[in-house]
């Protein structure tokens, strides 16, 4: 196993993830690698189903069983692959070292706990705390991430906050330990542009006064531009294009990601002209072949090879690579 | 704009709904979702409207289409009163008005083909022969694109842009004049999200409908609309060109919500309003600006209980605010 670069907290290469179904084995993520630098931001963003979640439900080992496997692949995260570790190694990472934030508050939330008790529960079971310890602790964290009169909230039933609030206790039980890495899988997509301005603006702040590690997930172009520092587009089951966030906005090579920056309305858009648009749809997983997947949508002429093999990754300029043939390489 | 008679306009249109309580569930108090909205859409023309969730704007949408009975106020077709029609009196208009949603699917019945839900409204409207229904179904289906097997599958046989589609064809089939779209693409993704928009803008041009284009992302709005209403609990604090209201927004709420937007352009600094606490609900609002509670500015207790008049800033740049939003 290599040893990583000290600047480099995760590391996921060719991770391969696929699911038992009645139609047979279905590869849902493919070879997919990236790493997530330390103290800063990845985004990831592609169409739904390419993906997005079942990565990240592979990097916490909380694939659905016993339908979900992770085939092939590593996820190197101090020094030990955590795709092969015993569970219950992951078990003291999980919620500890690295914690995931859902798009749906209600789903990571107890119905019929208190909010208190809630964040508790993941302190006690890392740390060696005293229950009245864990309950300030709890208490602080509330405050942390904006919770008016947090000793009265933590006594509160999660029923009995509005979407915004969950969402901002659901992030003060993913903190809570200290995580170094911190996934939030569309964390913001259920909410309001107002909530959801707050909500990126509380885990930008936590990030510096904490200097964890983000890798965030969304559909959203907006809000990787403001949020990220690094950015990979997924396609189909596959990274087809990873850089720094300025990078892949100012010089974007894979048609895909051409396609999709293309298509967004912009606000400084002429109103009321045809917008751009990829035509066709994604296509379901059972029908993927070897090679590049979106040849069919961009709208290029290509040789029947390209589409039988899959295309090398290439790094074109430092930091800024690209699974694909020679035409979309070049630009 | 134009100096005609609107296809449609509202009057100082409220739709209340009883909030029950207490041990004989009685109405203790209203929500009141859509609280006193005057507007006029024009012929051919696509009004956004905007807001938080909860703000009001699908029962404004629905109000409209006549699928609730206003509390109180006014609702005109092409000059026409609406507002106390009985159902009979109505018929006539309900084809006019149509409606799309977010979630196609729901309003899809998944046991009908999609060549029967397409059908369908020239049945309730007893119009054609069996054959000729056929003949109509699949000039519709071409028309939003979709092939014409399709008559003979099930919605869940296709995707959500496809789904969009279908809802498209059948509200448009009796051939309206204003189509509500509530959220029409918000579940949608973006590429998917630009090939309905350039549908619904090509609708629009070859048969001269207008649409209230209800939608919370803001960027989509602005592209779509030739005007915008702002809504805020229940009433409309800002209504302008599409341009105008961007560039030049003047009520506190609509410059928070502008500025909220994530461009998606790594180099812009935003220069953001971050709103404090949650979107309010619209029971028992304040009597006075309902916004002034959340802006954070120092108030007047006066602005809580009087409200503004609906002023003309410039042309066409309606905004109900007082001096201190309004800077004069
Ligand atoms: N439990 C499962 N069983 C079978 N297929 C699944 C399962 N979970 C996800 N998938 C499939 O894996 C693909 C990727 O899904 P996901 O990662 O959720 O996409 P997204 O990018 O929208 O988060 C999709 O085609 C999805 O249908
Ligand atoms: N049928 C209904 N009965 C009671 N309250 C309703 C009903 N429909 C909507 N409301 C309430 O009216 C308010 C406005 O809702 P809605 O029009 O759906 O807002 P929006 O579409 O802007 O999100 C909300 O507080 C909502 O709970
Ligand atoms: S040019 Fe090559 S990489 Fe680009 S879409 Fe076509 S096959 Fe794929
Ligand atoms: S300044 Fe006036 S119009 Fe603006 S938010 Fe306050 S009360 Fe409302
Ligand atoms: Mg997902
Ligand atoms: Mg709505």
């Amino acid at each position: 196993m290599a040893e990583l670069d000290s600047d480099i907290l995760l590391r996921v290469s060719d991770l391969t993830t696929a699911f038992d179904t009645d139609a047979g084995q279905l590869t849902a993520v493919d070879g997919v690698s990236f790493d997530v630098r330390r103290g800063r931001t990845l985004g990831i963003v592609g169409e739904s189903g390419c993906g997005k979640s079942v990565t990240a439900m592979s990097i916490m080992r909380l694939l659905p069983q016993p339908m979900g496997k992770i085939l092939d692949g590593e996820v190197l995260f101090d020094g030990r692959n955590l795709a092969t570790i015993p569970a219950e190694d992951m078990r003291s990472i999980r919620g500890n070292r690295i914690s995931m934030i859902f798009q749906e508050p209600m789903t990571a939330l107890n119905p019929v706990h208190r909010i208190g008790k809630q964040i508790c529960e993941g302190l006690t079971q890392h740390n060696e705390l005293s229950p009245d310890e864990a309950w300030q602790k709890a208490v602080e964290m509330l405050e942390k991430v904006g919770i008016p009169s947090p000793e009265i909230r933590a006594t509160e039933y999660p029923h009995q906050l509005s979407g915004g609030m969950r969402q901002r206790v659901v992030i003060a039980i993913a903190l809570a330990c200290g995580p170094e890495l911190v996934i939030a899988d569309e964390p913001t997509t259920a909410l309001d542009v107002t909530i959801q301005a707050q909500i990126l603006q509380l885990i930008n702040n936590l990030q510096r006064d904490l200097g964890m590690s983000v890798m965030l997930i969304t559909h959203d172009l907006g809000v990787i531009a403001e949020t990220c520092d690094e950015v990979c587009v997924m396609y189909a089951g596959r990274v087809v294009e990873r850089a720094p966030v300025r990078e892949i906005f100012a010089n974007p090579r894979h048609a895909y990601t051409q396609g999709l920056l293309n298509s967004i309305p912009r606000l400084d858009g002429i109103p009321k002209t045809e917008l751009n648009i990829i035509d066709g749809m994604v296509p379901a997983l059972s029908e993927l072949k070897p090679g590049c997947r979106f040849a069919s949508r961009s709208g290029r002429e290509h040789e029947p090879e390209l589409l039988v093999e899959r295309q090398p990754l290439n790094e074109i300029t430092p930091g800024h690579w690209v699974e694909a043939c020679p035409v979309c390489t070049r630009g | 704009m134009n100096n005609g008679t609107p296809i449609l306009s509202t009057d100082e249109l409220r739709m209340h709904f009883p909030v029950k309580g207490g041990v004989f569930q009685r109405a203790v108090a209203a929500c009141k979702a859509v609280d006193g909205v005057s507007l006029t859409i024009e012929p051919g023309e696509t009004l956004g409207l905007v807001g938080e969730s909860g703000c009001g704007k699908s029962t404004l949408g629905k109000t409209i289409a006549r699928l609730y009975e206003p509390t109180s106020g006014g609702i005109a077709f092409e000059g026409n009163e609406l507002a106390g029609l009985s159902r009979r009196q109505l018929k006539p208009f309900r084809r006019e008005i149509q409606m799309i949603f977010q979630d196609p699917y729901e309003s899809l019945n998944p046991r009908h083909t999609v060549g029967a839900i397409v059908e369908e409204p020239f049945v309730i409207h007893k119009m054609g022969s069996r054959s000729e229904r056929r003949q109509w179904v699949a000039e519709l289906l071409a028309k939003v694109g979709l092939p014409e097997s399709a008559a003979q599958r099930y919605p869940f046989e296709f995707s959500g842009g496809q789904r969009q589609r279908i809802g498209i064809a059948r509200a448009i089939a009796l051939k309206p004049r204003l189509l509500i779209c509530d959220e029409p693409v918000s579940a949608l993704d973006v590429s998917i999200q630009s090939q309905v928009l350039n549908l619904l803008m090509e609708l629009q041009r070859e048969m001269g409908l207008s649409y209230l284009f209800i939608s919370h992302d803001l960027a989509v709005v602005k592209h779509i609309s030739d005007r915008i209403a702002v809504m805020y609990l229940g009433r409309i604090v800002e209504l302008a060109p599409a341009e105008e209201i961007y560039n030049n927004p003047v009520h506190a709420y609509t410059k928070a919500l502008i500025s909220a937007i994530p461009v998606p352009d790594p180099t812009h600094v935003p220069d953001r309003v971050i709103l404090e606490g949650d979107v309010p609900t619209p029971i028992d609002p304040p009597d006075g600006c309902r916004f002034a509670p959340r802006s954070g500015a120092e108030h007047a207790p006066e602005m809580l209980t009087t409200l503004a008049p609906f002023k003309e800033i410039s042309p066409g740049h309606w905004v109900e605010a007082c001096p201190v939003c309004t800077g004069r």
